[in-house]
Parts: C-alpha cells; sequence; structure tokens
C-alpha cells in the first residue's frame, strides 16, 4: 500500500514526548507531598506543556509523508514473535498528539484552579500526568500492541479518575463500570490480535508493527480479515462507548470535571476511531465489519441525541452529546472516510473539552450544582463561561464556519455521496437532535430567571483567569480548527493534503459535483436551524417551564432513563452470573467438590471406626495376636517340611 | 554327657515360661524378669549348641545377648519407675494410651 | 562437575540448612537474635542465588551447574543437580521471596524459635525439588517439603489449622504415592530396554514408551501435580490451607509451592510423557479453563479477603496450566512467565492480608472500607498489586498472560477465548475487593485509629512492586535465559514423537552410562 512507501527517519526525541511526564507523576509519586500542592501542579502542567512543545517541534519537522521512528528495545520475544518498544509518529499519530498534549495542557493548567482547593491535589495530578503517559503510548506506539498497552493503561487512568472522590462509593462505583465494561470491550480487541498474530504466523511472518502489517494483509482470507476486524471493533465500541457498551461513559461522569473534558471527551474514548483509522489497511479490505461499524455509528449517534435531550445533569447532557458525537465518527469510519472521521475527532476534541471546561467552570461557580433544573440566567454572572460556552455550542450544533460545521458536514457528504442515504438521513436528524439538546443546555443554564438555590447565589462568582483562559483557547480553537478542512467549493483542504497519505488508497474524499455538495450542506443547515428553533422556543424565554423527573411521562420517561439499558443490562448479564457466581462459591464448591474429598475421608474414617474396636490398646493383647501368628505361620512351615 | 534334647527341652520350658509372663502378668515388674527368662531360655539353647557343635559362635553371641539384656534391663527399670511415679500403678492392663 | 568441593547448586541447598541448625543453638529467648540470624541465612541464600543468575549462560539450554554424587549405586539412584532457563527463575523466586517471609514474620510471638527453623527447612526443601534431577531425589525434597508446611500451618496457623494442616498433607501425599509408584515403574523398565538402572532423569528422556504405557504413568504423574497446582477440581485443599496458614505460610504457598505443581508438569510430566500429553492435553486444557472462570467466579463471592486471594490463584494457576499445555514456545514460556509474575503478585497480596490482619484481625472484607484515607500507602501497594494481578499491561501479569494466550489461541482457540473470559472476571472480583476495601467512606469506628505501613513493611512490598514494574517494562532479560530450556523442551517433545518406541529388549545395544 502506499503507506509503506514513505520515508522512515530515526528521530530519538520521540521517546521524551511520553517519558517526561511519566518523570513528573514518578516525581510526584514519591515527592509530591514535599513539594507541596501547588508546585506538584505546576510540574506536571509543565511536563506536559514541555510535552506539546516537543510535540509541535516534531510536527514542524515531519515532512508530508514521512514517518519518525524511535526504537528503545525489544520488549517480548518469544520464538518468532517479537515485540519492540517504540515509537513512531507520521502524520495520523501528529495530530493525535496535538491533541493530546494541546488539550492535555490545556487541562492540567485549568486543573490548577478547578482542583485548588481539593485535598488530592497531587493524586490527581499523578493521575492525570499518567494518563497523558498512556495515552501518548497508545497514539506513539508503532505496534498495535504497544497501543493496546497504552489502550489498557488510560483505562486504569480513567478508573482512577472517575472514582477520585473516593469517599462517595458511588464514585468507585462508577469507576470500576468503567473499566469493566472496557475490560469486556478489550476481549475483542485482545482477541483480535492474537487472530491476527496465529493467522500471519501460520504464513511465516510474525509482526506486529504498523509498518510491516500493510504489507501482508493480503496474506489473510477475507472471511479472517472480517473476522479480525470485528473482534478490534468490539473494543473500539468498549473505549469509545457505542452501542452496545455505552453504558459506563455517562456514570464516568462522577469523576472531576477536568477529568471529563480530556479523557470521557477529547482524547480516550476517542481511541477507537483512532485505532480503526491507524488499522485502516485492516478495515478496508473488509466490507462487512464497514458496514458493522457504519450501522453502530450512526444508530449510537442518533440514540445518544435522543437521549441526551432528555438529561438534567449538565455533565449527563454532554456525555451522551459525546457518546453520539462518536457515533458520527465511526459512521466516517463505516464508509471509509477515515480523514473524515479523524478531522471530526480533531475538532470535536476542542469544542467538547470547551463545554465540559466550561460546565466546570459553571458547576464550580455554583458550589458542585449539576441540575440544569437549578441553574438558568447564569449569563451575567460568567460572562467569559458564557461567551465560550456560545461558540462551543454553536460548534457542536454544526452553524456554519464553526469547527463543528466543517468536520460533520464532511461527514454527511461523504455518506451522501458514498450512497448510503440511509446512514445520511440518520446523520442529519441527529445534527438536528444535537442542535436542540445543546441549545436547550445553552438555554437552561445561562439564559432565562435563574433557579439557582438561595443559599448558593451570593457565591456565584466568574471562574479565576487560570480557568478561563484555556476556555477562551479552546473556544478560538472551536471556531478555527474547523478551516483546516473546508470543502472544495470554499478554500480547499488542507487537512486532506495533510491527512490523506497516512491512509492512502483507503478512500479519499470523493467530491461529487460541487451543486450538490453545497444542497446537502443547506439541508443539514436547515434542520440544525430548525434544532436550534425548537429550543429557543421551548427552553428560552424568561420563566421555562422545566419539566419535573416524577411528572415526566411516556417517551420522555424512556428517554430520560436512556432506554432503561442499564436495568437490561443488570437483568440479563450481572444479576444471572451474581447469582450463579454465588451458587459456585456456597453450594457447589463447599458442599459437592470439597465434600468429595472429604467424603473419601469420610469412608475411611468409616472403615476405621470398625476397625479399631480390634485395637483395645493393652500391650499384652497385641503380644497374644503376635504370638498366635507366629506359631500359625511356625506351625504352616513345619508341615510344609 | 547330657544329650542336647535335654537342654533344649528346659530351654523352651523356660521360654514358654517367659512368654506366658510376658502375656498375663500385670505387674511391669514381672513382666521385665520374663522377658529376661526368656533371653535367658534363649542363652541356654545356644550354649548347648554351642557346646554340641563344638563352635565358639554361639558362646559370643550370649555375651551379646547379655549385653544386651542388662541395657534394656537398666533402661526398662528406668522407665517403669517413671511410669510408676507418674500413674501410681504398674498394670499394663491400664496402659491404653496407644489407643485414644 | 565438580566432585570434592560443594558445588554451587549444593551450596544454595545447604545454606539454608546450616542457618537452621545454627538456629537451634541459639537460646530461645534471643527473639531478635533468631530472626536477624535466618534473615541473614535466607538472604545469603538470595545472594548466591543471585550470582549463579550471573554465572547463568542465557543462551544455553541444557542444565548448567550440574553435580553428580554417587548415593546408592545399588538402586542406581544419585545426586544429581542443575538448573536450566526453566528452574533457575523458580529458584531466584524461592530465594527472593524467602527473606522477604522471614521479614513478615517479625510479629509472630510463640515458638518463634521452631518457626524459623521449619522456615528454613522448607526452604531447601523447595529448593532441592527445583534442582533436582534425579527422580528419587526429587520425590525424596518433593516430600520433604510438606514436613515443615504442615507444622507451619498446623501449629501458627488460624482456628481450623488443624483440619487444614491435615488435608494439605494428606491430600497431597495421596497424589505422591502413585507419583512414587510411576517413578519407579519408569526406572525399571528403563533397566529392562537400557540395563541399567538409573533414576537420572536426563537418562530417563531417552526412554521411548507406548503411548499406553505412557497414559498410565503421565497420569500418574498428573494426578500429583495436579493436586499441587491445584487444577480443578482438586483445589479445595488450597484455600483451607491459605486461610489457615500464618502470613509467610500463605505468602510461600501461593508463591512457590503451587509452582511445584507446574514445574513438575513442565520437567517430568511432559517431557518424559510426551504423547501422553500431546493425548491428553485437551483434557487438561479443559481442566484449566474451567478452574480459570470457576476461580474467579468463586473468588467473587468470597467474605474473606485471603480465601479471595486463594481463590484468584486457582484462576491464575489455571492460565499457567493452560499455557505449558499449548506445548508451544508462547505458551510454555507465558507460563513459566506467568509461575513468576503469581509468585510476585499473590504473594506480595498475602502480605498485604496479613499486614491489615495483624493491624485489626480480621480478615473479613466488609470489616474494611475507605481505608485510603487512613492508609494511603497501604492502599498504593495493594492497588498496584492488585492490578499487576488484574494482567494490566505495563506489570508483570499481562507479559505471562499474553503469551499464554496467544499460545494457546493457535492451538485451541475456542478454549483460549473463554480463557480470556478470565481476564474480565479477574478485574470483576479484584475491583470490587478494592472498592470494598479501599475505597468508599471510613465506616468502621474500629478502621480510624489505623496506622500506615511500618518501615519494615514497606521494605517487605517496596522490592516486589520494584520486581512487577520491572518484570512488565523490560520481560526480555527473563524470556531470553528461558528461550533456550524451553526450546529443548519442546524439541524433545518432538523427537520422541518421531522416536521408535521401547520393546523389553533394547535394540539400540548397551548403554552402560550410568551418569558418572
Amino acid at each position: 500500500m502506499v503507506a509503506s512507501t514513505s520515508t522512515v527517519a530515526t528521530l530519538e526525541l520521540l521517546r521524551w514526548i511520553p517519558l517526561i511526564p511519566l518523570c513528573a507523576c514518578a516525581i510526584n509519586i514519591f515527592f509530591g507531598r514535599a513539594l507541596g500542592h501547588r508546585t506538584a501542579g505546576v510540574l506536571a502542567s509543565a511536563a506536559v506543556g514541555v510535552s506539546l512543545a516537543l510535540a509541535l517541534y516534531v510536527f514542524w519537522l515531519l515532512p508530508a509523508t514521512g514517518i519518525f521512528h524511535d526504537l528503545l528495545y525489544t520488549w517480548i520475544e518469544s520464538g518468532s514473535f517479537r515485540v519492540n518498544l517504540s515509537f513512531q509518529v507520521d502524520a495520523l499519530t501528529a495530530i493525535m498528539l496535538l491533541v493530546v498534549t494541546g488539550i492535555g495542557f490545556l487541562i492540567h493548567i485549568y486543573s490548577l484552579g478547578y482542583m485548588a482547593h481539593d485535598d488530592g491535589k497531587v493524586r490527581f495530578f499523578i493521575y492525570l500526568n499518567l494518563f497523558i503517559f498512556f495515552m501518548l503510548l497508545l497514539v506513539m506506539g508503532d505496534n498495535l500492541l504497544l497501543l493496546f498497552v497504552g489502550w489498557e493503561g488510560v483505562g486504569l487512568c480513567s478508573y482512577l479518575l472517575v472514582g477520585f472522590w473516593y469517599h462517595d462509593a458511588k464514585n468507585t462505583i462508577a469507576g470500576n463500570k468503567a473499566f469493566i465494561v472496557n475490560r469486556i470491550g478489550d476481549l475483542g480487541f485482545i482477541l483480535g490480535i492474537f487472530l491476527l498474530v496465529t493467522e500471519l504466523g501460520r504464513q511465516g511472518i510474525w509482526t506486529l508493527d504498523f509498518a510491516e502489517l500493510p504489507k501482508h494483509v493480503s496474506l489473510l482470507t477475507p472471511a479472517t480479515i472480517t473476522l479480525i476486524t470485528l473482534l478490534l471493533f468490539v473494543g473500539a465500541v468498549g473505549k469509545s462507548a457505542q452501542i452496545p457498551l455505552f453504558v459506563w461513559l455517562p456514570d464516568a461522569m462522577a469523576g472531576p470535571t477536568p477529568v471529563s473534558a480530556l479523557i470521557h471527551a477529547a482524547t480516550m474514548v476517542t481511541a477507537g476511531v483512532y485505532m480503526t483509522a491507524r488499522l485502516h489497511f485492516l478495515f478496508a479490505p473488509a466490507p462487512y465489519t464497514l458496514s458493522i461499524i457504519a450501522i453502530i455509528g450512526a444508530a449510537t449517534a442518533f440514540f445518544a441525541a435522543t437521549v441526551a435531550i432528555a438529561q438534567n445533569d449538565i455533565k449527563k447532557v454532554l456525555a451522551y452529546s459525546t457518546v453520539s458525537q462518536l457515533g458520527y465518527m465511526f459512521l466516517a469510519v463505516g464508509i471509509g472516510a477515515f480523514s473524515a472521521a479523524i478531522f471530526h475527532l480533531f475538532t470535536h476534541a476542542f469544542f467538547k473539552a470547551c463545554l465540559f471546561l466550561g460546565s466546570g467552570s459553571v458547576i464550580h461557580a455554583l458550589d458542585g450544582e449539576q441540575d440544569m433544573r437549578k441553574m438558568g440566567g447564569l449569563r451575567s454572572y460568567l460572562p467569559k463561561t458564557y461567551w465560550t460556552y456560545v461558540i462551543a455550542t454553536l460548534a457542536i450544533a454544526g452553524v456554519p464556519l464553526t469547527a463543528g460545521f466543517f468536520s460533520k458536514d464532511l461527514i454527511l457528504w461523504q455518506a451522501f455521496s458514498h450512497g448510503s442515504y440511509a446512514l445520511w438521513l440518520v446523520g442529519v436528524v441527529t445534527a438536528g437532535l444535537t442542535a436542540f439538546y445543546m441549545f436547550r443546555q445553552l438555554f437552561m443554564v445561562f439564559h432565562g430567571s435563574s433557579r439557582v438555590e438561595d443559599h448558593v447565589k451570593p457565591h456565584i462568582h466568574e471562574s479565576p483567569a487560570v480557568m478561563t483562559v484555556p476556555l477562551i483557547v479552546l473556544a478560538i480553537g472551536s471556531i478555527f480548527t474547523g478551516w483546516l478542512g473546508a470543502p472544495e467549493y470554499l478554500w480547499g483542504s488542507l487537512w486532506d493534503r495533510w491527512v490523506q497519505p497516512v491512509f492512502g488508497g483507503a478512500h479519499g474524499a470523493e467530491h461529487g459535483p460541487v451543486t450538490t455538495e453545497i444542497l446537502v450542506t443547506l439541508v443539514t443547515v436547515a434542520i440544525v436551524a430548525i434544532g436550534i428553533y425548537l429550543a429557543y422556543a421551548r427552553y428560552a424565554r424568561t420563566g421555562t417551564r422545566v419539566v419535573p423527573a416524577e411528572a415526566a411521562a411516556g417517551l420522555y420517561r424512556v428517554l430520560l432513563n436512556s432506554y432503561w439499558i442499564d436495568e437490561f443490562y443488570d437483568r440479563i448479564a450481572v444479576r444471572p452470573f451474581t447469582r450463579v457466581s454465588q451458587w459456585l462459591a456456597q453450594i457447589f464448591d463447599p458442599l459437592v467438590i470439597d465434600g468429595l474429598v472429604n467424603g473419601v475421608a469420610k469412608v475411611a474414617r468409616g472403615f476405621s471406626l470398625i476397625w479399631r474396636e480390634a485395637q483395645t490398646g493393652n500391650v499384652q493383647h497385641y503380644l497374644i495376636g503376635f504370638l498366635a501368628a507366629t506359631l500359625a505361620l511356625l506351625i504352616y512351615y513345619l508341615r510344609q517340611l | 554327657m547330657v544329650p542336647l534334647d535335654y537342654y533344649l527341652i528346659l530351654s523352651a520350658i523356660i521360654f514358654a515360661i517367659g512368654v506366658v509372663g510376658v502375656l498375663i502378668r500385670r505387674n511391669l515388674i514381672i513382666v521385665l524378669m520374663s522377658i529376661e527368662l526368656m533371653l535367658n531360655a534363649v542363652n541356654l539353647t545356644f550354649i548347648a549348641f554351642a557346646n554340641s557343635l563344638g563352635s565358639m559362635d554361639g558362646q559370643v553371641i550370649v555375651f551379646f545377648v547379655m549385653a544386651v539384656a542388662a541395657a534394656e534391663a537398666v533402661i526398662g527399670l528406668a522407665i517403669v519407675i517413671s511410669v510408676f511415679r507418674h500413674r501410681q500403678s504398674l498394670d499394663p492392663q491400664e496402659m491404653q494410651l496407644l489407643k485414644w | 562437575m565438580s566432585q570434592f568441593a560443594v558445588g554451587h547448586l549444593s551450596l544454595i541447598l545447604l545454606i539454608p540448612l546450616v542457618g537452621a541448625v545454627v538456629l537451634l543453638l541459639i537460646p530461645r529467648q534471643q527473639r531478635q537474635v533468631l530472626l536477624t540470624v535466618s534473615l541473614l541465612f535466607s538472604l545469603a541464600a538470595f545472594v548466591w542465588s543471585m550470582r549463579l543468575f550471573q554465572a547463568f549462560d542465557a543462551g544455553n539450554g541444557d542444565m548448567q551447574f550440574v553435580e553428580r554424587v554417587t548415593w546408592m549405586p545399588a538402586f542406581g539412584i544419585a545426586y544429581i543437580v542443575g538448573i536450566d532457563g526453566i528452574s533457575l527463575f523458580l529458584v531466584l523466586l524461592t530465594t527472593f521471596l524467602m527473606p522477604l517471609a522471614i521479614l513478615a514474620s517479625w510479629p509472630v510471638r510463640e515458638k518463634i524459635k521452631e518457626y524459623l527453623f521449619f522456615m528454613l527447612v522448607l526452604e531447601t526443601g523447595m529448593l532441592g525439588a527445583f534442582v533436582a534431577l534425579d527422580l528419587f531425589l526429587f520425590y525424596i525434597f518433593w516430600e520433604v517439603m510438606l514436613v515443615p508446611m504442615y507444622f507451619l500451618i498446623g501449629i501458627w496457623g488460624g482456628a481450623r489449622r488443624i483440619y487444614a494442616a491435615l488435608k494439605f498433607v494428606v491430600y497431597t501425599m495421596a497424589g505422591s504415592l502413585l507419583m512414587l509408584v510411576a517413578i519407579i515403574y519408569l526406572a525399571t523398565r528403563y533397566a529392562h530396554v537400557h540395563q541399567v538402572l538409573t533414576f537420572d532423569l536426563l537418562q530417563l528422556y531417552n526412554l521411548h514408551l507406548p503411548v499406553n504405557e505412557q497414559t498410565w504413568l503421565f497420569l500418574a504423574f498428573a494426578l500429583s501435580f495436579a493436586i499441587k497446582v491445584p487444577l480443578f477440581p482438586f483445589h479445595t485443599w488450597l484455600p483451607d490451607a491459605h486461610v489457615e496458614a500464618p502470613t509467610a505460610g500463605s505468602v510461600i504457598l501461593a508463591g512457590i509451592l503451587l509452582k511445584m505443581g507446574t514445574y513438575g508438569f513442565l520437567r517430568f510430566a511432559i517431557p518424559l510423557f510426551p504423547n501422553a500429553a500431546l493425548a491428553m492435553a485437551p483434557v487438561i486444557i479443559a481442566l484449566a479453563v474451567i478452574g480459570i472462570l470457576y476461580g474467579a467466579a468463586v473468588a467473587m463471592m468470597q467474605a474473606d479477603f485471603k480465601k479471595l486471594v486463594a481463590y484468584s490463584s486457582v484462576s491464575h494457576l489455571g492460565f499457567v496450566m493452560l499455557g505449558l499445555f499449548a506445548l508451544n514456545i508462547q505458551g510454555i514460556q507465558g507460563g513459566i512467565y506467568q509461575m513468576i509474575s503469581h509468585g510476585l503478585s499473590t504473594g506480595a497480596l498475602f502480605f498485604l492480608v496479613g499486614m491489615i490482619y495483624d493491624r485489626r484481625h480480621t480478615r473479613m472484607i466488609d470489616d474494611f472500607g475507605g481505608l485510603w484515607q487512613q492508609m494511603p500507602v497501604f492502599s498504593v501497594f495493594l492497588l498496584i498489586v492488585t492490578f499487576a494481578s488484574i494482567g494490566l499491561p505495563g506489570l508483570n501479569g499481562f507479559i505471562g498472560e499474553f503469551l499464554i494466550l496467544l499460545g494457546a489461541f493457535s492451538v485451541t482457540p475456542g478454549w483460549t477465548a473463554a480463557a480470556a473470559c478470565g481476564i474480565i472476571l479477574g478485574a470483576i472480583y479484584m475491583l470490587w475487593m478494592l472498592r470494598r476495601l479501599i475505597f468508599g467512606p471510613l465506616t468502621h469506628p474500629e478502621n480510624q485509629k489505623l496506622v500506615d505501613l511500618s518501615h519494615r513493611e514497606l521494605l517487605i512490598l517496596a522490592p516486589i512492586v520494584a520486581l512487577i514494574l520491572i518484570m512488565g517494562v523490560y520481560p526480555q532479560p527473563f524470556l531470553s535465559r528461558m528461550q533456550p530450556s524451553v526450546d529443548l523442551t519442546l524439541k524433545r517433545i518432538v523427537t520422541s514423537q518421531a522416536a521408535p518406541v521401547a520393546t523389553n529388549h533394547g535394540t539400540s545395544g548397551e548403554m552402560k552410562t550410568d551418569g558418572r
């Protein structure tokens, strides 16, 4: 494939990009308390800042079709199987690097303010740095196994950070759920790796390197590729919270808000998209898998958007919105538009991080209140937060000339031009829903009359500069990052020129007639406008009636409880499994298996109880027996003579 | 010269007395004495055969047996005394710790 | 082949034994002296084993540091010891865990002298079993280990210690008697063919029996090893023994003794009876996978922290068995790696259980909760060790599990997929345990006065955690030393399949090498 023709150069600098946050993490583990809360936080942020600087430098150095490579050592070698610990950066990785370190850096800064009064600040930054390290490992690893290491590592950090406030058991439960649901996905992922390794191994090829794999894909049968990609996709479904494994993400909002922004919006959850894009050479020749991905993506996008409409928790809305946006990305992957998927990933990282941090700023201002029914009219109290929130909302809704508009439009256009009209239709409807629920949120939080509880009201304050500056930077990104990927009829896409070579022949951007493209875009824009208008009509006026949960009925209740999926899983999986385990642990193991063991002992004991009667314990009795036996033997032998 | 058979019959009788003593007496000291009796019965057999076959082997073994018997008597009596101190009794019927 | 001077391996066997004798000369009131002396001797053994590690030729798959001394020539029994890449790390694991176990014995109050004596004798026994290359010698060490362990559980154990100790000893012995019969049969069979009576393992490897005979012998060996592993359904002695044993006993039991079983399979049962091993592999794999899932499911429901860890061992050792019976390089290497990492992480878990037990005198998970607040250092260690046990990449557990599953996948994808579900279950029960133990609110008032780890306890845990990290990040020094030996073992299996089957009248002529 085309990707393999790119030039490879060694750059030893690469290793420092992930290692510097790791070092900071180690320093904070050992000396964090001694350094004090402030220094530890600054150190952690600075480390990510250095990584960002290095990433920018590498980005600048990287030629158009080049790959930088940095080998540390052989990690695992067993027989012919061999995996290196080595990093690589190509255009795709470079973009992910910028997202991870860039947004990671902003969120570190933001956290300095957000977590300022938290006792566990050092611990928080340790986890955060560790997360950055694993995420960088995920995107920079030059082979599938290293990607998997990062994959699991970010899962660990997600677990730790979701359950960060461990005093409340609810948070830890959410963390456990996140980790375990992810593990279910990882099962698929690792089985996919095994299948890939063993199938290639049968042909004498033992490799998991991204640089090597494309050369050997042709050795695999289509059925094998389909199975491999399906298994790998199961991993992506878990990590990127798609149907049916999305249930962990809404609960994961139990973590501190910067965590939600960094891990559960901008970076970790997009790892699934990155993985499919990284393995495009496997996915592209698997049409069956792609169609499944597209369907799951579209279904998730629509489904999550419907749920988001009914949520009242400010972060839950954003969580479902993330699930929905990830659905868009998979829709793009499913039609083979990897570049578009990554583009949406890129823009989404900015506006969704901005939204989350904005919501964090609101929560911060309201002393931890997350219920939108108890907000309203905050516009005047939190001007900076408000304006950045508006921009990010415009972006996610897909209002023209914002980042979300370009990336979402690209996906929809690709779906349309690909001939998948059903997918396109779902995408467009979802775009309308997105506009509706996001503006609903905007209006409920910032407009209308204040419903803030009285004891909180006097304390409402705009967040300090450490928090608002990242918001502003992200808001700027929420507009202009999209301009990189403008359609041809505007100024053309810088993005495609940059990223497309990575995907080689795998489905370049298709260009139909420009008029059709503009027409399709107009349809989307119209539907988005309708969505915004409906939200305005329903929620923007002062004195908005906010439906209380108990009064809600019918469809609304279904949506509010997200279709009772959690309860459903509880019924069909969690409880039966618990019951079986209980039966095994309390009945089967002690009574049946151990019963058999003890049964053998009891039988032996039973016989002994009978025989022991012969033993009186009196030596003289024994001696009589001894004598009798000797005499008997004597007589026996004498008679034989 | 007394025929060999006489010695053997005598030693068989002594041995039998010893055996019966060990088996039925209810005083440990008597039991010990009976054991000595059995040993000496065997000694008598050895010497009788040594004399009749003109070999010294039997006599040598008798010395061994006597040494063993002496050692046995020492240890046996020591045990008997210690048992008596513990239980104020020397009746083997009462010593049934083997069955517990 | 040094015949006069004490060889490297004999010295390592002798050091703990000498230590045990020295202990007898120290008056029992001298608690500190007793503890220090035994710690020093176990450390000396460790240092010496590190020298072995240095001198070990990584590229050589054969036995190294071999010592042969005639012992009972009439029966062809000799004292033969040696190590290869397989046993090297088990020896190191033993000498590594032993000083830590002694360090963890500081709180033991009663009969400390006898306790330490048994610990050191146990060390010699275990090391001997790992290095013995004479079947008879192996059997002796195999049985010798039982004695000190019996006393360690029976005297210093918990409430049901007598029951547990008896069950442990009788169960293991019942298995090993059949093995003794098989060993003797094997040696006489070899004598029939080659006209030499010998128990030398390396010679016996060359005996190729008919499959039917192999199967019976294999089963006799396998029963004994399967009980020790323990393979489902022979596992019920394990939770009892673990729960009742004192902390150091549990650590040694889980960390080292269980490895005897898997090591036995790899060193004896598989290469001696390769055809039978191949034929029985599906059954054993099935049992191993059932054990993985079963152990995890049962572990989840345990209210007793120690019992949870014990059942998790059943699950983890199932992985090892799965890897060994994949009978390919990845599977076996992964299996050995998993033995070592299980020894470390489960050993550490038992240490941690012991540490909170020492403080609160309860092991019930529900008696804790929110420990992070009071014991952050303890909690961090527990967290790391738990994740090592779950098999998080970057820590030691992952390497072993990955290689095992990779090796097994190419042989039996279906069972492997089922086994891989075990890593989900592992996460479930371990995380649930963490939640109930260290997270959540600190509800029990007794727990509010708990003090965090002491320096001694840190000294126990820090080396283990360091090794857990090293083995996860840089496994190559370990893997590369195992590889040649594993290759050799596999080669033995392959060649024996092609080799002619032995008859009663040896056709290959007289092989008068009785190994001296």
